[in-house]
């Protein structure tokens, strides 16, 4: 299975360039910073602030964010990686949170979260190579009388099973060939 | 204390605001359009609440029949999700169920173009009539006692005047007329105990708020609620934002508090969005912000966005977040309500307190202090989960006990199994066995059976669940929760979980049990807040109740319920198994199963990973698929040498 998904590093589309990417992400933190009070008060609305338009917060965020405040950078890591909220890489495109609260967890939402592990080849926490998909547990989402659950970018899936979870990825993947085939029909036909 | 002509503005603004509302209101109710009502709140909205109203919306234009959409939020019934309420003029407002879209095009047709209200929909009436039983008739509607979430799931929480029509605000405007001291006695009187958890008599806060020389104080509503498996704070501020803001000004008012704070988890985001309308709205209206209704109160708003920390839902852990650092407690006193906020006196309430306020001031002290038990009177709230047949949420008096609520009112465990043990109150309550299904829900029952209230979080367990298991998922939460500051707690529920980890996994020593409970006590007394005092509580509560269940892990390497994976095998019946059935390779995720020389299927038990998706997918006339523990007892089959590789 591992394999299986893996071919598809080759894939990896060429055009998002991390360095201008991590430019473009600091240029618009500098700009929004202004609106922020600097004391320490403000520091948990700015990284949310930062992780909501960014979906991550970069090194180089960081380091913006400890100069407005004055703080030192281990500072704003320490509060930073103290909150579950925060993460510091990039999710994949398909962001994938599984529930293992309480009911989830009675209701088997370990294995889900194993057959994701399994199917994407990634562990908890890590992105798939080509950036699509990234796992990530979660501990209650507030849908637990729909026990277990994932929720796959904004959609939540209930009564999750080890099938469904092979379903949903299936999917996706037909909706990107489908998409890349629409689109070589596409170029071809411009002459 | 208020100067007179004070009161007569306040009673005129609120006058105003009032007969507007109760306009809107009646034009709403005498239209001669049928009405949809559709939960949104997350749990609808996860459940398909937007499909569905796409269906409903796409079916009117359709067929060309006007109808009033209005979205409402949760009324609780989380197993009935999505759930509409439709009015169609000539008959009772109806209670529909699990309103998929093909029913919603179904209920356009039938019920409000040909007339049938299709009984095979609905789930009953919302009024007594002639035609339609009525949802009253249904032990999880006719048991339940409803003041806090009396109104979810009736109102439309993102307007604001549908509030002010079933009663909203008229508290807080009698109140600004009156003495806080007035409002202090009236809570006291009551007898509102805290519904965080810990059920600290809310007036005595109040009072030692109120006593704090300071000339600034804030009130802060505790909706970090980090317990998995509990929503009812999220519930509540999705269907009902105002009675909360409501509640808070009243405190704010009675303490003399003019900053409010409230502290939610970023994790709903549908309840900040929700809220911050609210704020936006009641201070458009003037029940918050500069000059309340025209008084001298004021009280300006903010909210606060967790950050997903367990630990924060402690006080000083939520003033630390609040203040820009690591959620960590500090010791008591001083008590917030001394020094909390920015060294100011402070007072922290539950979302389900400040709920209870609006209630509480409109009906009178004596009315809240007749319901439920006289050590703790009033309601509990009761996110129900888990193995049961109706989950959702469920307010009933306190002294309720727990067989009328899981068996009666929640409608038992499904598929025929037998109840084993139901888990209150979260990563810090316990598991309490068959035998406590008789204790009453109050705080010192609870206390005393070794769960406690807690946030409110009730999980359902039947025979199929492990206890150790159990323990085990609530110590890896609160392992990773821990916030590190005392060594009792950062390092004793890890060694908790190493130990938890190993019986689970069959590696269990004799005097695990007994170093299990010394570390629990220790753990308990060397902790400062709550999550570390009472991390263990899952740990001592099971080992009490089922220590049976510990000692054959360890012992005999076996799991009685089969749900320690590494204990447990699956393996196919072979007499049961049926020649030429595929159903279980397909559904198996590594390809573990195999045709045997016969024909059959067996399991290769060196690839199953026991997600036990075979067992599902196996027929129910073969039912084939068995489950042991310890694993050696699953019989060995060879995969015959062609079909290998």
């Amino acid at each position: 299975m591992r394999e299986s998904y893996g071919l598809q590093l080759e894939e990896k589309s060429m055009n998002d360039d991390p360095a201008s990417e991590i430019e473009a992400i600091v240029q618009d933190v500098t700009g929004r910073l202004r609106d922020f009070e600097k004391e320490k008060g403000s520091l948990i609305p700015i990284l949310q602030m930062i992780q909501q338009s960014h979906a991550y917060l970069p090194h180089e965020a960081i380091q913006l964010v400890a100069d407005h405040l004055e703080l030192a950078p281990c500072e704003v890591y320490g509060v930073a990686t103290f909150y579950n909220q925060f993460r510091f890489h990039p999710p994949g495109k398909h962001p994938i949170k599984v529930c293992l609260g309480t009911a989830c967890h009675v209701r088997g939402g370990g294995i889900i979260l194993e057959n994701f592990e399994r199917k994407l080849g990634i562990k908890d926490g890590e992105t798939t190579a080509d950036k699509e998909f990234s796992i990530e547990r979660v501990a209650c989402v507030g849908c637990c009388a729909l026990a277990p659950v994932a929720v796959v970018g904004e959609q939540v899936h209930g009564h999750m099973a080890p099938s469904k979870v092979e379903g949903l990825i299936l999917g996706f993947e037909i909706d990107k060939q489908k998409k890349k085939r629409e689109k070589d029909e596409h170029d071809a036909g411009i002459p | 204390m208020m100067p007179e002509s004070h009161d007569k503005d306040v009673d005129q603004a609120f006058h105003a605001i009032l007969e507007e509302a109760t306009r809107r209101r009646r034009e709403f109710k005498e239209s001669a359009l049928p009405k949809i009502h559709i939960g949104m709140a997350t749990c609808g909205i996860a459940s398909g609440a937007l499909e569905t109203q796409s269906a409903f919306e796409a079916a009117l234009a359709e067929r060309g029949i006007s109808a009033l959409i209005h979205p409402m939020g949760c009324i609780g019934h989380c197993y009935a999700e999505p759930v509409v309420i439709v009015e169609n003029p000539g008959f009772p407002p109806i209670l529909y169920y699990k309103v998929t879209p093909g029913k919603a095009r179904m209920i356009v047709k039938s019920y409000l173009e040909e007339g049938d209200p299709l009984f095979e929909y609905l789930l009953g009436a919302m009024e007594e009539n002639e035609l339609i039983p009525s949802v009253a008739d249904f032990p999880r509607f006719n048991q339940e006692k409803r003041v806090v979430t009396e109104k979810c799931g009736l109102i439309d929480p993102e307007d604001i005047y549908d509030y002010i029509a079933e009663g909203g605000y008229a508290a807080l405007a009698k109140a600004l007329g009156q003495a806080p001291e007035q409002i202090i006695r009236e809570i006291i009187d009551s007898g509102l105990r805290g519904r965080g958890g810990a059920g600290f008599p809310t007036g005595q806060k109040w009072v030692l708020a109120k006593k704090a020389g300071s000339a600034e104080k804030i009130v802060i509503c505790n909706a970090d609620e980090g317990d998995p498996g509990a929503y009812m704070d999220r519930t509540i501020l999705e269907s009902n934002p105002h009675q909360v803001l409501e509640g808070m000004a009243l405190c704010a008012y009675a303490v003399g508090a003019r900053e409010g704070i409230i502290y939610v988890r970023a994790e709903y985001p549908l309840a900040v969005k929700i809220l911050t309308r609210a704020i936006a709205q009641a201070k458009e209206l003037g029940f918050l912000g500069k000059n309340i209704l025209g008084s001298p109160f004021d009280l300006e708003m903010e909210l606060f966005q967790g950050s997903g920390a367990f630990v924060c839902g402690e006080e000083t852990a939520l003033i630390q977040s609040i203040e820009g650092n690591r959620g960590m407690p500090r010791h008591r006193p001083p008590y917030p309500v001394e020094k909390g906020l920015r060294g100011l006196p402070t007072v922290i309430n539950n979302v389900k307190t400040f709920a209870s306020i609006p209630a509480v001031l409109t009906r009178g002290a004596s009315w809240y202090k007749n319901i439920g038990t006289e050590k703790s009177p009033g309601t509990a709230i009761f996110s129900v989960v888990g193995n049961v047949v109706h989950p959702g949420l469920v307010e009933v008096p306190t002294g309720v006990t727990l067989k009328t609520l899981i068996l009666g009112i929640c409608g038992g465990i499904p598929n025929k199994k037998r109840f084993k043990a139901v888990q209150i109150g979260g990563p810090s309550g316990g598991c309490l066995p068959e035998d406590f299904l008789a204790t009453p829900i109050d705080f010192d029952s609870l206390t005393e059976a070794g769960a406690m209230m807690g946030s409110g979080g009730m999980v359902v367990m039947d025979e199929d669940t492990c206890m150790v298991d159990v323990a085990l998922y609530f110590l890896d939460f609160t392992q990773k929760e821990s916030c590190g500051k005392c060594t009792f707690c950062r390092i004793g529920t890890f060694h908790l979980l190493r130990i938890l980890e190993r019986i689970t996994h069959g590696e269990g020593r004799e005097g695990d049990l007994e170093q299990l409970e010394q570390l629990s006590v220790r753990i308990k007394e060397g902790s400062l807040c709550g999550l570390g005092k009472t991390a263990p509580n899952p740990v001592l509560t099971s080992l009490r109740y089922f220590r049976e269940e510990y000692e054959a892990h360890i012992k005999e390497k076996r799991c009685p319920s089969c749900m320690c994976r590494a204990l447990t095998a699956y393996y196919i019946d072979l007499e049961k198994c049926s020649r030429g059935c595929d159903a279980c390779v397909g559904s198996c995720p590594v390809e573990a199963i195999f045709t045997t020389e016969d024909r059959k299927k067996a399991v290769d038990q060196t690839l199953c990973v026991k997600c036990g998706e075979c067992m599902v997918a196996c027929p129910v006339e073969y039912s084939a698929v068995k489950r042991v523990s310890p694993p050696h007892l699953a019989p060995v089959i060879e995969r015959p040498q062609e079909n290998q590789g």
